[in-house]
């Protein structure tokens, strides 16, 4: 009888335990890191990423949270860098805790934080960074990133160029001189000389990131006289090497691409001329042509510009990316969960594949491959337009991600010298701005 | 490199220089008087550029050439008020102290500063460009320059090297300043005031940076950051000259200017290696700098 009463209690000790197991608790809230950059020459990007991310957590929350559990975040400074950012990192996630993080804008960081949330098996949303090779080198479990990367953020630009000024002959360079302008040229050249490889380089520039003077670089341009200057520069470094080359007549020489311009074309103003090429880095543009007319898509703009001054810029959109595929894992995983509350693991598994509505453009999908988001991508040419004091994008052409995005277990610029001439006639639809 | 080429490098090469001249002379300057490495010269570069800027916004709608003095007028405000701060209540106290701790203090006034002016100024990029826009531009061999960077920069800058030297050489206050630096035991004893005389060229010093910044404003996005980036440049170019040395301050800008500006032309990957490529190779010859003396301890 003894052993019978000791046999009923252990068994009731047991259904007790592996039933919380399997119906976890639902947390008084769901708690996430950000790492963004809030000083340093970036945080022109990571501050109003932030000021997004403070309004869509609040804007959740309003409506009961992700599956009814408040939003908690927690930002972590990427101007730390090094060592200081990856203790940061582990200090937010294994002191507060948190349910998830979003790390990170420089590629830098996502190189350093990746392999680090892989092993606090910490589920880690890559919701800026561009570098391709990230993901191409290793499959990850718990990291995803939930937008593009550098190639097809490359290639749409470069395809964009070629259809519609087909016959240039000469192209000179001037990026800036770290892994984003070295990496970003080496798609966009290989991607070239596979599509078009009698056009010549006649000026490959890479100044210092962060040079205040580019007037050499501008002169021994205006002498080469290429018939496009590619400049994937970002941030203060753009906006100074665009006003020094408008100020020179070199804007009006030769065709310019931008190939992350959108961020600055506010900043810019008047001084920004029409006829450049400038690139979105995403499907995604406060005036998207898809979506322009979308009542909650035009809410999220105007409450974004109340509250910064500015209409929302890439890394916004990149943020608000970020929390519509925590909240399609979320919502995934709870209903794979018979509508209980999902363990991590449960979530994690849910997120792989997830394709979600960002509500500013088409779907994205993480592929399960490799945990890559593919993404379209938005290129458009600079154009004036009444009502707006800087320039507007007008010819519009959004790329299919699916023809764009090397596939999963290529490397990008293997994929890219496979490119024939024939790939730059792939349709694509054009939208005019007004 | 042909001749045409050769000529557009030169000019470019004088201009950077004349910026890079600006910026540094002010460094050289209260090194060579009070001894101390200021580090928050780039903090006062920074601030001279975004205050010359928020002047220029200001008043360009009035009128656009009031941009000018504004430019000066923001320069004056940031060496007397910034300037006139560090040395008042954070280098005098620790005057007699230990070099290290002079650094120390200065580093965190840049730290302070940095911080300050992304509070005061945010970190969206600003462009005031007006006094540049005022000025036409020049066609040389049919390439398109500013006039503001090629002849009013320069310009600048010779007024400001000559001005200095006749400052220190003609005036005074000069003549004092010059006696503190060559002892400052004895000048005190035949009754001059040490303590004012650092003042008065702590000030002078950061008016220099600031300067630089105001006139750079115009050229230039004004970046979070950007204070960093020119005390690692001002530092290499006062140390290739030799640390307190005006004249030589002036030579070693040009140098770089225009070794720089024809690497630019003949191989563009090394721009970024060339004033930090000059100054180790000029230490390792002269470790007191190209124009620098060897100094003789007092024990």
């Amino acid at each position: 009888m003894q052993f019978l009463k000791a046999a009923v209690a252990a068994g009731l000790v047991v259904v007790t335990f592996t039933g919380t197991s399997l119906a976890q608790s639902k947390p008084s809230e769901l708690k996430i890191g950000i790492t963004t950059f809030l000083s340093g020459p970036a945080s022109v990007f990571g501050v109003p990423a932030k000021a997004a991310a403070e309004m869509i957590a609040e804007d959740l929350n309003k409506k009961g949270g992700i599956g009814g559990v408040p939003v908690k975040l927690s930002f972590i400074d990427e101007g730390a860098g090094g060592e200081a950012l990856v203790s940061n990192y582990r200090r937010v996630v294994q002191d507060e805790k948190v349910d998830a993080t979003f790390a990170s804008i420089s590629s830098g960081s996502c190189t350093q934080l990746v392999p680090v949330a892989e092993d606090l098996k910490v589920m880690n949303f890559m919701w800026d960074c561009g570098a391709a090779s990230i993901l191409e080198t290793k499959k990850y479990r718990y990291n995803f990133r939930t937008q593009a990367n550098g190639t097809p953020e490359m290639l749409a630009v470069l395809l964009y160029l070629l259809k519609t000024k087909p016959d240039f002959k000469t192209i000179a360079v001037v990026n800036q001189d770290y892994a984003w302008g070295r990496e970003s040229w080496e798609i966009f050249s290989t991607a070239l000389k596979a599509m078009k490889p009698d056009v010549q380089v006649v000026a490959e520039l890479f100044p210092k990131f962060g040079a205040p003077d580019y007037s050499t670089e501008v002169s021994r341009l205006l002498a080469l006289r290429p018939d496009v200057v590619l400049t994937t520069s970002w941030g203060g470094d753009l906006d100074t090497l665009v006003r020094q080359a408008g100020q020179r007549g070199l804007l009006q020489q030769s065709t310019f691409v931008l190939g992350i311009g959108e961020s600055s074309i506010q900043r810019l103003g008047k001084d920004l001329p029409e006829g450049l090429i400038v690139g979105a880095r995403g499907d995604h543009w406060f005036l998207h042509p898809e979506k322009k007319n979308d009542a909650a898509f035009k809410a999220f703009n105007e409450a974004f510009k109340a509250k910064t001054g500015a209409w929302p810029i890439y890394p916004v959109y990149h943020m608000a990316q970020a929390f519509k595929a925590l909240q399609t894992a979320y919502d995934k995983a709870i209903k794979s969960n018979g509508g209980n509350w999902p363990t991590r693991e449960q979530v994690v598994d849910a997120t792989g594949g997830t394709e979600f509505a960002t509500g500013f453009g088409r779907p994205i999908t993480l592929r399960p491959e490799d945990n890559q988001g593919l993404e379209a991508q938005l290129v458009g040419v600079t154009k004036s337009v009444p009502g707006y004091d800087f320039k507007l994008l007008d010819n519009i052409m959004i790329f299919d991600p699916k023809m764009i995005t090397n596939p999963a277990g290529v490397r990008s610029v293997e994929w890219l010298k496979t490119l024939k001439p024939d790939f730059v006639k792939m349709d694509v639809p054009t939208f005019k701005a007004q | 490199m042909n001749s045409t080429l050769a000529i557009l490098a030169i000019l470019d090469g004088i201009s950077y220089a004349a910026l890079v001249f600006l910026v540094s002379v002010g460094l050289s300057l209260i090194f060579g008087v009070l001894r101390v490495v200021n580090v928050a010269h780039g903090s006062l570069y920074a601030f001279g550029a975004y205050l010359a800027a928020t002047f220029s916004l200001a008043i360009a709608p009035i009128s656009p050439w009031l941009t000018y003095p504004a430019l000066l007028a923001a320069s004056i405000v940031i060496g007397v008020v910034c300037g006139g701060f560090i040395e008042r209540f954070l280098l005098r106290p620790l005057s007699g102290q230990e070099d290290v701790l002079q650094l120390l203090i200065t580093f965190a006034a840049f730290m302070i500063m940095d911080n300050l002016q992304r509070l005061i100024w945010g970190v969206q990029p600003i462009f005031a460009a007006e006094p540049l826009r005022l000025l036409p531009n020049v066609a040389v061999f049919g390439v398109s320059y500013t006039s503001y960077q090629v002849i009013l920069l320069p310009g600048v800058a010779l007024a400001t090297l000559f001005g200095l030297r006749y400052f220190l050489r003609r005036t005074l206050l000069g003549a004092v300043i010059l006696a503190v630096t060559e002892d400052r035991e004895a000048s005190t004893a035949i009754g001059i005031d040490a303590k004012r005389v650092y003042f008065v060229t702590f000030v002078i010093g950061a008016s220099l940076a600031a300067l630089g910044g105001a006139l750079a404003s115009p050229t230039t996005s004004l970046v979070p950051g950007m204070g960093a980036d020119m005390i690692v440049l001002s530092f290499a170019v006062a140390a290739t000259a030799g640390l307190g040395q005006i004249e030589g301050t002036a030579l070693t800008a040009l140098m770089i200017g225009l070794t720089r500006a024809f690497v630019i032309y003949l191989q563009p990957e090394f721009e970024v290696l060339v004033p930090y490529l000059l100054m180790v190779l000029v230490l390792l010859v002269r470790p007191f700098g190209l124009f620098g003396a060897v100094q003789v301890r007092k024990i």
